[in-house]
């Protein structure tokens, strides 16, 4: 077998798919071949932002040559949703937003089922529609879900029915009133941050087949194949153990490929057409508005300081425009709440946090979840407030950043971390405090900081399992539930399974794809819970089966397990000195002696985690006593240059520090935070544009831009901090959305830094910047 | 549905195809000769993904028609890699751990192999600018222009 890799954890050891992934065979959902049988789906969506429903007429489309079935709302009158049930799978008697689907056409190529699905009639009666998440929130605004106040809701979520406020999350700590006459600070400001779209290269597909028999398959690129099968069981009527949900590999998720979107109108389609799998593709410009996006922001934030530069009060508000449906996003507005004031010890807060219904795209869970959009605002007031005392930014973190064993807002105590190694990380990467030269004449200078922490936003007990199983040459199936997005899982399952059980890292392949059918049970693979919870599961598993062999082995010798261990794949005994190979003992057993019987036999270890701690908290207050599992926290600064007759921002380098407990795998580490950082930059320049009508403007490549090979920095660079975490394997803690949370405010600050101007809204487009520099010279 | 008679050879073996005259070579390619190592990311031309090598240049094959590749050489990812072993640029990404998602490799993978045909010893720009049109969400490309440069220097694709 080569060259072994011994006690991998902490080693940065290739990755398990990589060979695959650059010789082009790692399957993708969309790379599956379902032969002749296949007919292909498209969906028909609403032109309208807001409107009735009042008659669908199918007739021309059904008698189109090769068209199967159309489906519409009245084939499925159920509603969907992770947190809050409200999202029905095609639209009933109203739509919400411009290409929400309200039928689908199954036909026997993707062709003919697109010429079909343009002669779908559906009349409609256009309702006022409403965008803006403040004025959303309003009473008089339009009422996009009447229904509110019927709908299943998990009970750590507050809608307010007869409003389009589907979460209020309320913190109350201390008292700010008494706070603010003690300032010798305060800064108060408005931010707002436009809908993003997450943008894997690969679109969102999905393939279903609904047997005569009732077994449902659907073959899907999905960060979530379990909470799919859950969630559209229980949509569908369909028992859990008939519905089986396969997923390849996910070529990049960020977010988008969680919870359920319109795989559930696959399935639906496919009960049209029994025995044939139905496949449905998003184009790219359904991908940018009829998949998922980020939800938007508006936040209304004021924090006071004293003279010394220690925090003493905050107040905010923050409206999220959630889109049309918000069965996900409450919970990211709810995450907003518990954590509004970023990674700061402030006395006294009160912060308000609404998920508010418009009528534009489905907000849902984007990498980060409610952070980047909160710190945007609260990381420039940090640094207004450090100048308006004349302290120094980096400094001023120092002071008032969260750590270890703090009482944080929510009541519950900051678990172990090192925000302040962070920070002196990141400064001195970045040569903080230096001024450095333009590279030309029109050009000015800047560096600028920003900090953030991020707890994985989630119910309070999502579970993972793992299995562990041994074949006669020793070699181990890792099964997990866990997806690669990319991220690097497989690659961590592979580590701590080998490590765990004492065998070379390249004994270890990793079952794929996940199968609902066949891979033990995984939450969802958000959340930057991965490598904690997944990797305790692979850990307990590995270890259940290193116990299994060694009392087999124990029994053999005579010995006490105690005094055995497994190391490079071989059983060996600290007291006598022995050594067994563990080939085909972990299948076939061991002979008693003189061949009288056998002992022990096929090897596999299970295990599972679930976090059992965390409390529910005062819906008045947002006070209890273990309001998330942890917080990861981290640093950022760039250096950036502004060319004064362009607006065109250059961001020169990135520095970036975070604090992982343990990294397990550390060059995966790096690739995601330079991936991070280079996603965050481009978040910063990023926005879906409507017109008055709500309908996009720019749902394309072209008109959407994210940043390309020519835009990246010339450096990136990365710190690592490691305060092992409780209950992580090894210490370890996520940290794979951390790296973008606080990219744009650091940017912002920069920009500051250089030219002595602020922006409160993205996108940081260069007309922008540019209007904003003339503005100043005509002043 | 009008259909052509068309040959074409892909990673060198030649084919004999009926292809309807609306399909594109990246359909050509993923679905009637199973070669799904190109991918499909937009069909528009914007991202990338599904570049192949057209007698030798690197094109968009969702802005191609299939029959425009009568008579033509085409090379897709699975025709840069060797049987049993990769290239040494597929062993610079392993390198430099210079993927990701894997999704937009094989595009990026046959831009990059164009680049270093016609200009063995490209600069970090040069680089920059081969890949420009291939889109990539999350590596960030800084090392992918790593994993290129290096087997430049080592000589070649
Ligand atoms: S699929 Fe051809 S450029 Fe995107
Ligand atoms: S590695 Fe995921 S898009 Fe490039």
């Amino acid at each position: 077998m080569g060259s072994f890799i011994s006690e991998p954890v902490g080693k940065s050891v290739p990755r398990v798919d990589i060979r695959e992934k650059v010789a082009g065979t790692a399957v993708f959902a969309d790379d599956l071949q379902f032969g002749p049988g296949l007919y292909y789906g498209r969906l028909v969506r609403s032109p309208y932002a807001h409107a009735l429903i009042k008659s669908i007429d199918t007739g021309k489309a059904l008698a189109v040559p090769g068209v199967k079935a159309v489906v519409t709302g009245k084939d499925v009158s159920t509603r969907i949703g992770l947190y809050l049930i409200d999202r029905p799978i095609f639209a009933g008697d109203r739509v919400r937003y411009v290409g929400e689907p309200v039928a689908g056409v199954i036909a026997s190529t993707e062709e003919i089922a697109e010429e079909a699905a343009q002669l779908v009639e559906v009349e409609y009666e256009e309702l006022p529609a409403v965008f803006d998440p403040v004025e959303a929130a309003q009473p008089d605004a339009p009422l996009l879900h009447p229904d509110l106040g019927e709908y299943e809701v998990a009970n750590f979520i507050f809608p307010e029915p007869g409003t389009n406020i589907s979460e209020h999350f309320k913190l109350r700590k201390g008292d700010v009133e008494s706070a603010w006459p003690k300032c010798a600070a305060i800064v108060e400001g408005t931010f707002r941050l436009p809908q993003i779209q997450h943008v894997p290269i690969e679109p969102h597909v999905a393939v279903a087949l609904w047997e005569p028999s009732g077994q449902v398959t659907l073959w899907t690129s999905s960060q979530s194949p379990f909470a799919q099968r859950d969630l559209i069981a229980q949509s569908l009527g369909i028992p859990h153990g008939n519905l089986r949900v396969v997923s390849p590999y996910v070529g990049g998720g960020f977010g988008g490929k969680a919870g359920v979107s319109m795989e559930a109108c696959a399935v639906v389609m496919a009960q049209a057409v029994k025995g044939h799998p139905v496949k449905l593709r998003m184009t790219r410009e359904e991908e940018f508005v009829g998949t998922t996006v980020r939800q938007s922001l508006v936040a209304h934030t004021k924090i006071g300081c004293d003279a010394e530069g220690n925090l003493l009060a905050m107040e905010t508000e923050y409206y999220f425009g959630g889109g049309a449906y918000n069965d996900y996003g409450v919970n990211i507005a709810r995450a907003a709440g518990y954590s509004c004031t970023g990674p700061y010890d402030i006395p006294n807060v009160k912060g308000d946090s609404y998920c508010v219904y418009t009528n534009q795209p489905i907000g849902s869970a984007m990498r980060g979840f409610g952070m980047p959009e909160i710190h945007w605002g609260i990381e420039q007031i940090m640094d207004q407030l450090a100048e308006k005392i004349g302290m120094d930014p980096a400094e001023f973190r120092r002071r008032n950043c969260v750590r270890t064993g703090d009482t944080i807002l929510t009541g519950m105590k900051m678990p172990a971390i090192d925000l302040v190694a962070c920070i002196d990380k990141v400064t001195e990467a970045i040569d903080w405090g230096k001024r450095e030269e333009p590279s030309a004449p029109h050009k000015k200078r800047g560096k600028g900081i920003a900090i953030m922490w991020k707890a994985p936003a989630m119910p309070p007990n999502p579970g993972s399992s793992a299995i562990v199983r041994f074949n006669e040459d020793a070699t181990v199936n890792v099964e997990i539930g866990a997806q690669e997005l990319g991220q690097g899982a497989f690659t961590v399952a592979a580590q701590i399974a080998a490590q765990a059980l004492g065998v070379p890292y390249e004994w270890v392949r990793v079952s794929a794809p996940v199968d609902t059918k066949y891979s033990p049970y995984e939450w969802q693979t958000v959340a930057s819970r991965i490598t904690w919870s997944m990797g305790n599961a692979v850990r307990a598993a590995a270890e259940d089966a290193k116990r299994q062999i060694l009392e087999i082995v124990a029994d053999y010798w005579d010995e006490d397990p105690e005094d055995l261990d497994i190391k490079d794949g071989k059983v060996i005994s600290y007291k006598s000195e022995r050594e067994q190979p563990l080939q085909k003992m972990v299948v076939y057993g061991l002979p008693n002696e003189g061949f009288e019987g056998w002992k022990g036999g096929p090897i596999v270890g299970q295990g599972r985690f679930m976090p059992t701690y965390v409390t529910n908290l005062d819906p008045e207050t947002g006070q209890g006593t273990r309001a998330v599992v942890h917080y990861t926290v981290g640093a950022q600064a760039v250096d950036l240059e502004v060319d004064m007759e362009t607006g065109q921002v250059e961001i020169l380098k990135i520095a970036s520090a975070y604090d992982v407990g343990k990294a397990i795998n550390p060059d995966l580490i790096m690739t995601q935070i330079e991936g991070g950082a280079v996603h965050g930059m481009s978040s910063a320049f990023e926005a879906l544009k409507f017109d008055e009508k709500g309908r996009p403007l720019n749902p394309s490549l072209v008109d959407y831009r994210i940043a390309t090979s020519v835009d990246v920095p010339r450096e990136i660079h990365g710190d690592i901090v490691e305060t092992p975490l409780e209950d992580g394997p090894w210490g370890a803690r996520g940290v794979g959305e951390h790296v973008m949370v606080q990219t744009a405010p650091a940017i912002a600050n920069g920009i500051n830094n250089a030219v002595g101007i602020r922006f409160n809204d993205l996108p940081l487009s260069a007309e922008k910047v540019f209007l904003a520099l003339r503005g100043r010279e005509e002043e | 549905m009008a259909t052509h008679s068309i040959t074409v050879t892909v990673n060198g073996v030649r084919e004999y195809l009926n292809v309807p005259s609306h399909m594109t070579l990246l359909r050509m390619l993923r679905e009637e000769l199973a070669l799904t190592g190109t991918k499909n990311g937009c069909e528009a031309g914007e991202c990338g993904a599904c570049t192949v090598l057209m007698n030798g240049e690197p094109v968009n094959s969702c802005m191609v028609l299939a029959v425009e590749a009568d008579g033509a050489e085409i090379v897709t990812v699975e025709g840069l890699t060797p049987e049993d072993r990769l290239s040494p640029l597929q062993e610079a990404f392993v390198e430099h751990n210079a993927v990701q998602c894997g999704f937009c490799t094989p595009g990026v993978l046959i831009s990059a192999h164009a680049l270093l045909e016609r200009n063995p010893r490209p600069d970090e720009q040069a680089i920059k600018e081969a890949l420009v049109g291939n889109l990539c969400r999350c590596t960030g490309y800084l090392r992918i222009i790593k994993a290129v440069q290096t087997a430049a220097e080592k000589g070649g694709a």
